[in-house]
């Protein structure tokens, strides 16, 4: 499983891999927010924790027909589903790979962009702190979305349209924590609850991700 | 012959005619591929048997 | 004699038969009744006025959206178990109704809405749930319709409909949590029902019925022509290969 998970990291960081299309995705987002909505720093300051939450989301959407699409062309998606590794530990594999060259590189760029957001100096610790516990859950949810639609010519937009409704628990929750954060609010309650959502779905989804892909295998 | 409405009625009708409305849509359109998916497997099983 | 006899297309397809035209009569019945009833024959309610009719149709198209994807739920369930095919092409017939119960009450609350909170709609955690729900209908719709093989399309959703419904629940109680953040109490709470006098409780209870009638007669119809699209499918595979 470790090979498989070096073999994967290295075909993303590889160029081709998409590698820093969803981080300079997520810098656009953070730039054309403030273009839409005007130039008022005080509005920037009150959404700009739930803007880098919904960026970061979208980021993570846009990597997500990778995780199956490519090894599911060439075929070693087959040699996968009959190696000696369940099929739930290639699903994790293929979830933890997304969530290194995507969701740990968008939780460290996140702060960063916080400063065009004008985001309060309270609010920088939880939004960090709040990504880093919300993106596996995300990259889990993907890696579900992706092995449904695995099979399929035209899965993108389908995939965004299946994921996004289960998203809806770890953005509310996820983008909450960093809310209250900046505004120096209690966080306690919203944490442990995000925390409970991307643990419930690291330990339950690898299941009903490999179950779909047996399906699909088929 | 309507019910006194006050000055709701343009919202009591309006809700009243979008509700039927989307329930007799779907009605109809279940109803259409009744028939349809009806008559072509009746077609095909006539092949089927000639 | 057992429920499971149901399971073979023929049986349901000949018990269907002679069951569709009663129930579809005994919901046009309780439909028109109910809603003549809720209609013509109800006072104005002392606070919201003649805007208190839209109960009729608001609570009942409510109760099939929640209640019709509970049955695609059981019906994947017992696809995935039992592997019965009935199961999941009843599953397939019941998104639709689904989604259309769904848009009623949105579509209803939101006119409701206007004239009492002054707003077509508020993110209050009712709506807000219901909004989601619509969601996931519209995703399980769109799965069924992209996957050619059917028995991977049934499994597929069948696995989407378990794994759904858990984030479903999840989102309710999400959006319950995120509402109380914002705003202080319910003062757009919508449940009358536990005060309501039985003027309007009665009628209701027919709509109700109506509606759930309703549900079933569709579902039993469209049950029908998938099950026919299905044979139609085998015969046209078999007289290629012939």
């Amino acid at each position: 499983m470790i090979v498989l998970l070096i073999r994967d990291l290295r075909l993303a960081v590889r160029s081709g891999g998409g590698f820093g299309l969803g981080l300079a995705f997520f810098l656009l987002v953070a730039v054309l927010v403030p273009l839409a909505v005007g130039p008022q720093a005080d509005l920037h300051a009150r959404i700009a924790a739930g803007i880098l939450w919904l960026g970061a989301l979208l980021s993570c959407l846009l990597s997500l027909d990778r995780i199956f699409a490519l090894d599911h062309e060439d075929g070693s998606l087959d040699l996968l589903a009959t190696s000696p590794i369940p099929l739930e530990g290639v699903a994790a594999v293929k979830a933890l790979t997304h969530w290194l060259v995507t969701g740990l590189p968008l939780t460290v760029l996140a702060p960063a962009l916080g400063v065009l957001l004008n985001l309060p100096p309270d609010g920088y610790l939880w939004l960090f702190l709040s990504l880093l516990a919300g993106t596996p859950a995300l990259s889990v949810i993907g890696t579900f979305g992706a092995a449904l639609t695995v099979g399929l010519k035209r899965g993108g937009l389908l995939l965004s349209l299946l994921v996004l409704p289960l998203y809806i628990p770890t953005l509310v929750f996820g983008a909450e924590v960093a809310r209250r954060g900046a505004e120096d609010l209690a966080i306690g309650v919203p944490l442990a609850l995000l925390l409970a959502v991307t643990m419930g779905s690291i330990a339950l989804l690898p299941f009903a991700s490999a179950l779909v892909l047996r399906i699909n295998l088929r | 012959m309507l019910p006194e409405l006050g000055k709701y009625a343009a919202t009591v009708l309006g809700a009243y005619a979008l509700a039927i409305l989307l329930i007799v849509g779907l009605v109809v359109l279940s109803l259409r591929q009744a028939t349809r998916m009806r008559d072509r497997l009746r077609d095909v099983e006539e092949r089927v048997k000639e | 004699m057992s429920i499971w006899e149901y399971a073979n297309p023929k049986k349901f397809m000949q018990t269907s038969g002679l069951l569709l035209p009663w129930v579809t009569g005994l919901a046009a019945i309780a439909l028109v009744v109910g809603l003549i009833w809720g209609f013509f024959f109800t006072p104005a309610d002392y606070r919201q006025g003649a805007t208190v009719k839209i109960i009729f149709l608001h609570v009942p198209a409510a109760l099939m959206a929640i209640n019709g994807w509970l049955m695609m739920l059981v019906a994947s369930l017992i696809w995935l178990i039992r592997r019965h095919h009935v199961s999941a092409l009843s599953a397939k017939a019941a998104a639709p109704i689904g989604m259309t119960m769904t848009l009623i009450a949105l579509v209803t609350g939101a006119i409701w809405g206007q004239p009492m909170w002054g707003t077509w709609w508020a993110w209050d955690p009712r709506l807000t749930s219901f909004m989601i729900l619509f969601l996931f209908y519209l995703g399980y719709i769109a799965l069924w319709h992209a996957i050619e093989d059917p028995d991977t399309a049934a499994d597929l959703t069948s696995v989407l409909c378990m794994v759904g419904s858990v984030f479903a629940i999840l989102s309710r109680y999400a959006v319950l949590f995120w509402n109380q953040g914002l705003h202080q109490g319910a003062s757009l709470s919508m449940d009358k029902t536990q005060h309501i006098s039985n003027v309007f409780w009665f009628p209701l209870i027919v709509c109700m019925g109506g509606f759930v009638l309703l549900f079933v007669a569709l579902l039993l119809l469209r049950t029908r022509t998938e099950i026919r699209a299905r044979r139609l499918q085998a015969l046209l595979l078999r007289e290629r290969m012939a």
